[in-house]
């Protein structure tokens, strides 16, 4: 195949064999399962079948400078279908993506800015550091900052970028913290060093920034002595579970999801105030579709009294995507305008349909895509958006209460 | 000429003078009082003499002209002014933060040797120097700088003063340069003009802000009345501009606009930290919400906790009413 | 084109700022360090005429801050050689003063153009970009957003950005210095598998400059930040009480015409 444009075609096809997962991506059979599983894939120009397509026969051109590059969020709805198992969403966006940023066609510029916050301060949001812990502050539960007083934890947990800086999700990792300390866990964080785990990172292509962020983080994991690692954030989970290992960076890994059902039995007698819901559950793509665990959140809802759990249509592996994943949370502009659609706007109308008033979630990126997409469908003040843990904390009766 | 006086560099945009003109002479006036000096206004450029009438703060008006300073050069501007604070040895010359000053104070400052402030709020005399309260680090911190030798230049941030309604004896001189002017490496070829297309919301103004709170396409043309009704423009917050009811060119925030206007009436926004990015330094903010935690109330000046759609008509007929 | 471009570290806003106990100065020990923004424009600038007309870029830094990373990056977007100048002591000299050394380390390169960001926001005595063409008795012209080649050879043509986005283009003899405010296109992004790379690779030069005290015409005597921004004052009533109270508000402040 004839270099083209400065990118090497046999170089990226040689490089596209050798992926990680060990699986050729050509074993590919042109069935179109992919594209038709695609939420995006109507608005796409190279949806994934074309993709393939289009990456065999060599035009890398066309595919490496094609707005479908960035219209992937990384829901596995393709990879979930396919007859051959080949992992396009994992494997194959990622590194045409890094492709063309080696080949320098510029990502969105949403993402630039996302790649470059996350390398000078550690974090998706462009915050600093040494602001990391104001989710914390006048907690009325003890935080233990490993990075500060080193010692020994049952629970490392990552608290995540989100529920740090963004105001939506402070309240819930407070009311996370609330639960474990309940719970009696022993847990720690690691303050202000905590820096993004970096899925989001690998998932838009920046290879290098995920390969920096999983060399910092080892170090800091291997300083300290716990017994596994809890996150909030299934993408977190996700790498954390698979990619991580690639660079021989191994640690035990619970979304919070497993990590609480393992405590259902402890949980049930401090669910003390019933809250009266009728509750719908949205998987999340990486802990639901990508790892199958779709029982563990169900079963944690169930615990709340007065909690009515109802069904969408399109649930479990089924489920469809809120649209954040893969450089989605960024790329709603980018998405729309080149034909998409908000993907959050149409869940919330099924969690409606469903008869919910509630809809529960359990990825950091849901809870304010979820109610921005309420407001704009006009199902404010008729469809609630909760993370698992605030429905938990309010029957454990956990609520914002101050330090006096 | 008086070692007391203050000099101050006039600029004329299309056939008016600068508006930041205006608030150079308060601050030359205020100054001058200090130093016990008289103030010179200063016109580069043919035709000065036509806008003697509007430079009445002043006390002398300096116009020279030289075919070299038809249009702007740094080269020709840097030497005629200087050639007339060498001869007027004033206390200080004043010259406002836009595109001619940016080139003009400092050349003019590195030629004499003299000192140079820029981002100037404030300037007091300092026993026999004088301090320049100054802006910098993105406007969060203020700097007291003493400035001892004469002339000081001075770079007057826009906004820090207001036009005074003090006049001057307003004597008119008329001048060339000495020598006719170099004209140097850098010379002006042509003015290159926006296209025309939509409103440019950053040159606005009044907006009027959209956000999710207008909940449907439809309520846009509440905005659009009430921003007609204003003299202004509508404009919006991402999510709006990303359901398309408004297109990415009346976008403020972080990856959108940034807008400085007199008002800037928030609407059903919610002021996330991206938007405030694009409004905060905005004159005048009014915000309403129906969340009393919108981060929006953080920034603005005034707020009420009303739903939009009812405050929008009720709005609409009290303008009316104040107009009638 | 042989173009030489200054980058410069200044304090990042993104942490609040703080005083030295004595109250005249930042605690620049207190601070992180970035890449300032015009510099990055200047620097991008910079590659896209050597993209478009030949030539080599040189990117020229006072060791200070962050700057290595700033300049592995500016190596791995494409800038042929970086050139270093020691700095003594824990501060880095204000604009002005910096000036000379600048044009020191600059000299040598012989250099058809320079590009500098014509604003830093930690500058109190006037950008560098001037001061530093006056150091090189080189031509100069600010605020500028977009160089091109010039239609003669030995010339560039700058657009000098003026109020309501009207741009006045000039044309350029070289060897000049141009400050800059933009690029013909925003900073390209580089992926950092690229810095990773430049790392292994890139030499630094340094560059033989030193810095001589200069006379301090501007003396900094007292810093503090602004007076803090205080909440929205809150309208309360009906609907009609609170349109007529921002009727009012808008009248008195004459936006009501």
């Amino acid at each position: 195949m004839a270099a083209t444009n400065g990118h090497n075609g046999a170089g990226l096809l040689e490089k596209l064999g050798k992926l990680d997962s060990g699986k050729p991506p050509f074993g590919c059979m042109q069935c179109g399962l992919c594209a038709a599983s695609c939420p995006l894939g109507p608005a796409m120009e190279y949806p994934p079948r074309k993709l393939i397509l289009q990456a065999m026969a060599g035009n890398l051109d066309k595919l490496l400078t094609s707005p479908s590059l960035w219209m992937c969020v990384s829901c596995y709805a393709c990879s979930k279908r396919c007859p051959r198992g080949i992992e396009l969403a994992e494997e194959l966006w990622p590194a045409l993506r890094d492709a063309a940023m080696q080949a320098g066609h510029q990502p969105p510029a949403e993402l630039q800015e996302t790649f470059q916050n996350v390398f000078k301060y550690g974090n998706v949001l462009g915050k600093s550091p040494r602001q990391r812990l104001q989710w914390a502050k006048d907690l009325d539960v003890r935080v233990l900052d490993l990075s500060r007083e080193p010692r020994p934890v049952d629970v490392l947990w990552l608290v995540g970028c989100y529920p740090s800086y963004y105001p939506r999700n402070q309240v819930v990792a407070r009311a996370f913290a609330r639960i474990m300390t309940e719970l009696g866990v022993s847990w720690g964080i690691l303050g202000t060093k905590e820096k993004a785990v970096g899925e989001c990172d690998r998932m838009f292509g920046e290879e290098g920034l995920f390969e920096t962020l999983v060399e910092q983080n080892r170090q800091m994991f291997d300083e300290q002595d716990f017994g596994k690692i809890v996150v909030l954030d299934p993408h977190a989970f996700r790498a954390l579970q698979s990619f991580y290992p690639r660079f021989d960076a191994w640690y035990p890994v619970q979304h919070y999801t497993m990590f609480l059902e393992e405590y259902i039995e402890q949980l049930k007698p401090l669910m003390v105030k019933p809250v009266e819901a009728v509750v719908t559950y949205h998987d999340n793509c990486c802990v639901g579709r990508r790892c199958e665990c779709y029982d563990p959140p169900r079963q944690l809802l169930e615990l709340i009294p007065g909690v009515k759990l109802v069904e969408m249509s399109r649930n479990r592996d089924d489920s469809l995507c809120c649209g954040g994943g893969g450089g989605g949370m960024w790329l709603d502009a980018h998405i729309v305008a080149n034909g998409g659609r908000r993907l959050s706007d149409e869940r919330v109308q099924q969690a409606a349909a469903a008869g919910a008033d509630t809809l529960a979630v359990s990825c950091p990126y849901e809870s304010s895509r979820f109610e921005d997409a309420a407001k704009v469908t006009g199902l404010e003040g008729k469809l609630k958006v909760r993370d698992i843990i605030e429905l938990l904390a309010e029957s454990m009766d956990l609520g914002e209460r101050s330090m006096a | 000429m008086s070692a007391q006086d203050v000099l101050v560099l006039a600029e004329t945009r299309g056939d008016a003078l600068a508006d930041v003109t205006f608030e150079l002479l308060a601050a030359g006036r205020e100054l001058a009082r200090t130093t016990g000096g008289q103030v010179l206004a200063v016109l580069l450029g043919p035709g000065g003499a036509a806008y003697a009438p509007a430079l009445a703060a002043a006390d002398r008006i300096i116009a020279v002209d030289d075919p070299r300073l038809a249009e702007y050069s740094p080269e020709p501007f840097a030497s005629a002014l200087r050639e007339v604070v060498e001869a007027e040895q004033p206390r200080a010359a004043l010259i406002a933060a836009t595109s001619i000053g940016w080139d003009v104070a400092p050349l003019l400052a590195a030629r004499l040797d003299a000192p140079l402030a820029t981002g100037c709020q404030a300037i007091r005399p300092d026993g026999d120097g004088l301090m320049a309260t100054a802006s910098f680090c993105g406007g969060k911190m203020t700097a007291e700088c003493r400035v001892a030798a004469s002339p000081a230049i001075l770079m007057m941030l826009p906004g820090s003063y207001r036009p005074t309604g003090e006049t001057g004896k307003g004597e008119l001189e008329q001048r060339s340069p000495a020598a006719p002017l170099e004209p140097g490496a850098i010379a002006f070829e042509q003015w290159i003009y926006p296209e025309a297309g939509d409103v440019d919301i950053t040159q606005q103004d009044v907006l009027v802000a959209v956000g999710r709170g207008i909940q449907q396409q439809d309520n846009v043309e509440l905005a659009e009345e009430l921003a007609q009704a204003l003299g202004g423009a509508v404009c919006a917050s991402r999510p709006v501009v990303d359901q398309g009811w408004l297109p990415a060119t009346r976008q403020v925030g972080k990856s959108g606009m940034t807008v400085k206007p007199k008002l800037y009436l928030a609407l059903g926004v919610s002021g996330a930290p991206e938007h405030q990015e694009g409004m905060k330094d905005a004159e005048l903010i009014i915000a309403v919400n129906t969340d009393p935690k919108a981060p929006i109330f953080d920034v603005a000046h005034y707020g009420a906790e009303v739903d939009v759609l009812d405050l929008m008509p009720a709005l609409g007929e009290a303008i009316a009413a104040r107009k009638g | 084109m042989n173009i030489v471009v200054v980058v410069r570290q200044v304090p990042d806003l993104i942490e609040p700022l703080e005083i030295v106990p004595s109250g005249d100065a930042l605690d620049l020990d207190a601070a992180s360090f970035i890449l300032n923004e015009s510099d990055d424009h200047a620097l991008e600038q910079a590659l896209l005429l050597k993209e478009s007309g030949g030539g080599s870029v040189t990117v020229v830094a006072i060791d200070f801050g962050d700057v290595d990373n700033t300049l592995y990056t500016a190596a791995a977007k494409g800038a042929d050689r970086i050139v270093k100048i020691a700095c003594d002591g824990d501060t880095p000299p204000a604009a002005r003063d910096s000036a000379a050394v600048y044009a020191e380390a600059i000299k040598p390169l012989r250099a058809e153009l320079v590009l500098v960001g014509v604003q830093a926001h930690d500058e109190l005595d006037g950008g560098l970009s001037p001061f530093l063409a006056a150091a090189l008795e080189l031509p100069y012209v600010g605020v500028i957003r977009g160089v091109k080649a010039g239609d003669a050879p030995g010339t560039v043509a700058a657009c000098k950005e003026f109020p309501g986005a009207v741009m006045a283009r000039m044309n350029v003899k070289l060897p000049a210095v141009l400050g800059i405010l933009g690029a013909d296109q925003p900073p390209r992004y580089v992926p950092v598998s690229r810095i990773r790379g430049a790392m292994k690779t890139t030499q630094f030069e340094e560059s033989a400059a030193t810095l001589a005290a200069g006379e301090l015409l501007l003396s900094v005597s007292r810093l503090y930040p602004p007076a803090p921004a205080t909440r929205a004052e809150m309208l309360s009533g009906s609907e009609e009480e609170i349109a007529g109270r921002i009727a009012e508000i808008l009248a008195e402040k004459g936006l009501v015409k």
